[in-house]
């Protein structure tokens, strides 16, 4: 995650960062290259040379970020062409220097329309430097991650900034009109792809699970002398992708481009803090979009175990607040989720302790479907969705209007369209809980509905809690079970089976290694 | 007689190249008109597919200006087919606000509406009210009953006759002639009903008999048993 990613998500979509300021070239001169700097490039480059991924990796994750807190807190870094010389004007790192100038400045200044564009270029040149296969550097994945994340992320600010068509003036329209390639959606989708598809990453998954390929177990690092940074990106790409779709509204095809990544497991995108988190949230959000509440929760319930198991040790990062950030968003959806669908039974007790804690009030106001129910999916819904964009350039016909808003409004009023259509479900439920049996004529009397009516309502809560999945069959999510037998309604009591399996086999191990621990003791 | 089976072949590699085009061409707005060509196809041949329609949606979002409303009203009207699949709503996510107020797609947003909370009778009642939309893709009515039947049967044992006739719209000796049909090929049994008419069995599954499901799940996955390898080796 860029660690600026969403910074104003909360108060909708406005940004509330200054207009292009002036506060960048205030006292900042792009050829001044304090020593520092210089020391800072002239290893880095060394290191890559040298393929030195652990030296890389400690500067670009430490020896940057001091040096941005120290000399560059609110002025860009020295421009590529005052430090080209240090580094033999090697056109790779120059490219690489850029990508990085480019993300501080997004992330401490407010970028104007020219360094947008540019940096659009930028991406363009180095992708293709990647994608022509002329590279044979070994980067560590932190960086190969935030490269995708970066792009996607500058991609979505795009559109944002220029849907805000209303306080544009006419110079910055006349460079809209001018480059109206850069960032243009075709070609963002277009990189990503080609980049999939050119590392030939998910030919390298399909072979490794068949062992004729190594990649997960090296973290993607390529040992052989080869280089890793194709084939990383690629796969990064793939949750570069799931994210542009969630974004554009298109849930399905994002959770296809991630398909070729077994999300049940470890893999490389787990190696990096940001890229696991990233892919979990889009995953499960989708999700949510498609009904699958049981598959979201499942997902949200273990990444988010995971993040309270470890956070502590990302305290020093950069990213700290971000991963805070999405994890507060994470529960929101499981709120939401486990509203529609209360299966709290798929929930582990620290994460439902966590979330009784900081939604357990909410929740159970969700419950009422009234009005004030409403507002309340409306909140966390808005609080914990993606900042959905529109694609398509602006009208520059006058009058010009500001379009930010529509892509998320659309997204919220079909969410909220759903939630209405479940409103009668958590009435069925609380009486179905109580009952073993009840006539539907009893069951309409007490809901205060006509028979034909309930039967309706009875249906609907079975298309509802039957969900479709990805392979096409139909997988129940129903937390209370019931059939109706002519006018009866007889209720299956559904006691989760108990899980004997895993218990013995951690007994097993357990027992194993108390053997082996008195192996080991010597008797005298 | 090689007519038939050679037309079915020829549909096949139709929707074979069609999303062998999706495939290779994702991302490319060179491809609008196939697509396009394409629904109609699924409409003329019976045939569906959703990843070049949702592609095709895609490519009117990012170039509205190159949108067809009678090409979405055909889209949303397959998708409707495809229930209980949630397709209407993924095709509703991309297509922009405003072009859904027109009068078509409320139309068939309040279908989709009716389908979704599981009102039949209003369904039919509307349905029959927008023929022009739906009567121009074949295959609809045969569709919707085939919803509605997965519904029924993930709701009832057994369920009296007047509930099936309303669900299906299908009455009287039409509906019997129907009844035969399920007898005679999906196990449906008819029962006489004490005084209020048939009730049809439907024949059990893991949804209208979840006890049915129960004595399946005691396994253990392979991911916890790989703990012990190292134990048994």
């Amino acid at each position: 995650m860029a660690s600026h990613e969403q910074d104003d998500a909360i108060a909708g979509y406005d940004d509330h960062r200054q207009p292009p300021s002036q506060s960048q070239d205030l006292g900042y001169d792009p050829n001044f290259v304090p020593d520092s700097v210089k020391s800072f490039v002239v290893h880095l480059y060394r290191h890559i040379r040298e393929k030195n991924v652990y030296e890389i990796h400690q500067m670009y994750e430490t020896s940057f970020q001091t040096l941005s807190e120290r000399l560059f807190k609110d002025t860009p870094w020295p421009s590529v062409d005052a430090v080209a010389n240090y580094v033999d004007n090697d056109h790779v790192f120059c490219l690489l220097y850029r990508e990085m100038w480019y993300r501080h400045l997004y992330a401490r200044l407010t970028p104007t329309l020219n360094q947008r564009i540019d940096s659009w270029d930028n991406y363009c040149s180095l992708f293709q430097v990647v994608l022509h296969g002329v590279v044979n550097m070994q980067l560590p994945n932190q960086w190969l991650w935030d490269m995708v994340d970066e792009f996607v992320y500058q991609f979505q600010s795009f559109c944002q900034y220029r849907a805000k068509m209303k306080n544009k003036t006419e110079a910055e329209i006349a460079i809209l009109r001018q480059y109206d390639q850069a960032w243009n959606v075709y070609g963002v989708l277009n990189f990503l792809q080609a980049l999939v598809e050119k590392s030939m990453i998910i030919q390298i998954l399909e072979r490794e699970k068949e062992g004729l390929e190594r990649f997960t177990d090296t973290d993607g690092y390529d040992y052989s002398g080869g280089s890793n940074v194709l084939k990383v990106l690629g796969y990064f790409s793939m949750v570069g992708l799931l994210r542009v779709h969630c974004l554009l509204g298109d849930y399905h095809t994002g959770l296809k481009c991630l398909l070729p990544i077994d999300i049940s497991q470890q893999g490389v995108y787990t190696s990096v803090i940001g890229s696991h988190i990233t892919t979990i949230y889009h995953y499960g959000f989708a999700n949510l979009m498609l009904r699958r509440y049981v598959e979201a929760i499942r997902e949200f319930n273990k990444i988010l175990l995971y993040i309270y198991k470890t956070k502590q040790y990302h305290q020093k990062s950069t990213q700290y607040e971000q991963i805070l950030k999405k994890n507060e968003q994470m529960y929101a959806l499981l709120a939401i989720c486990l509203s529609l669908c209360p299966q709290s039974r798929l929930v582990d007790e620290t994460v439902n302790s966590q979330l009784r804690e900081k939604y357990g009030e909410k929740m159970i106001r969700m419950q009422r479907y009234d009005d004030e129910a409403f507002a309340m999916y409306d909140e966390l819904f808005s609080y914990a969705c993606p900042k959905f964009i529109t694609p398509s350039a602006p009208s520059f016909e006058e009058p010009l209007i500001n379009y930010n808003q529509d892509a998320y409004r659309l997204q919220l009023k079909l969410f909220l369209y759903e939630v209405k259509q479940q409103q009668l479900l958590s009435g069925v439920r609380t009486f179905l809980k109580v009952y073993s049996t009840i006539s539907l004529a009893k069951l309409a009397s007490y809901m205060e509905v006509d028979e034909a009516n309930l039967r309706t309502i009875l249906m609907t809560y079975k298309h509802k809690t039957h969900a479709v999945d990805s392979d096409g069959k139909i997988v129940s999510n129903a937390d209370v079970n019931f059939y109706v037998d002519d006018d009866m309604i007889h209720v299956v009591e559904s006691k989760p089976p108990k899980q004997y399996g895993d218990y013995f086999l951690r007994q097993i191990v357990k027992l194993e290694g108390v053997i082996n621990e008195i192996d080991g003791i010597k008797l005298e | 007689m090689g007519g038939p089976k050679q037309q079915q072949q020829q549909q096949q590699q139709q929707v074979g190249y069609a999303e062998q085009l999706v495939a290779v061409n994702r991302y490319n707005p060179d491809i609008l008109p196939d697509l396009e060509n394409h629904v109609n196809e699924q409409v003329s041949s019976q045939t569906y597919s959703l990843d070049a329609n949702l592609c095709l949606l895609r490519l009117y979002q990012f170039e509205p200006e190159r949108m067809s409303s009678q090409i979405v009203a055909r889209i949303l009207v397959k998708a409707l087919m495809a229930m209980p699949a949630p397709d209407f709503s993924l095709c509703l996510f991309l297509i922009p606000e405003r072009v859904q107020m027109e009068e078509q797609f409320k139309t068939l947003i309040v279908l989709s509406h009716y389908l979704e909370t599981g009102r039949f009778r209003q369904f039919w009642d509307e349905a029959g009210k927008s023929r022009h939309i739906v009567e121009a893709v074949p295959g609809f009515e045969q569709a919707i009953q085939g919803y509605a039947i997965h519904v029924l049967s993930l709701t009832y044992q057994r369920v009296p006759r007047s509930v099936l006739a309303e669900a299906i719209n299908i009455e009287g000796l039409a509906l019997d002639k129907f009844l035969e049909h399920q007898v005679a090929n999906s196990g449906w049994i008819i029962e006489k009903g004490h005084g209020k008419g048939q009730l049809i069995v439907i024949p059990k599954n893991e949804f209208n008999d979840p006890a049915s499901k129960r004595n399946a799940a005691d396994s253990v996955p392979l991911e916890q048993i790989t703990r012990i390898f190292p134990i048994l080796g």
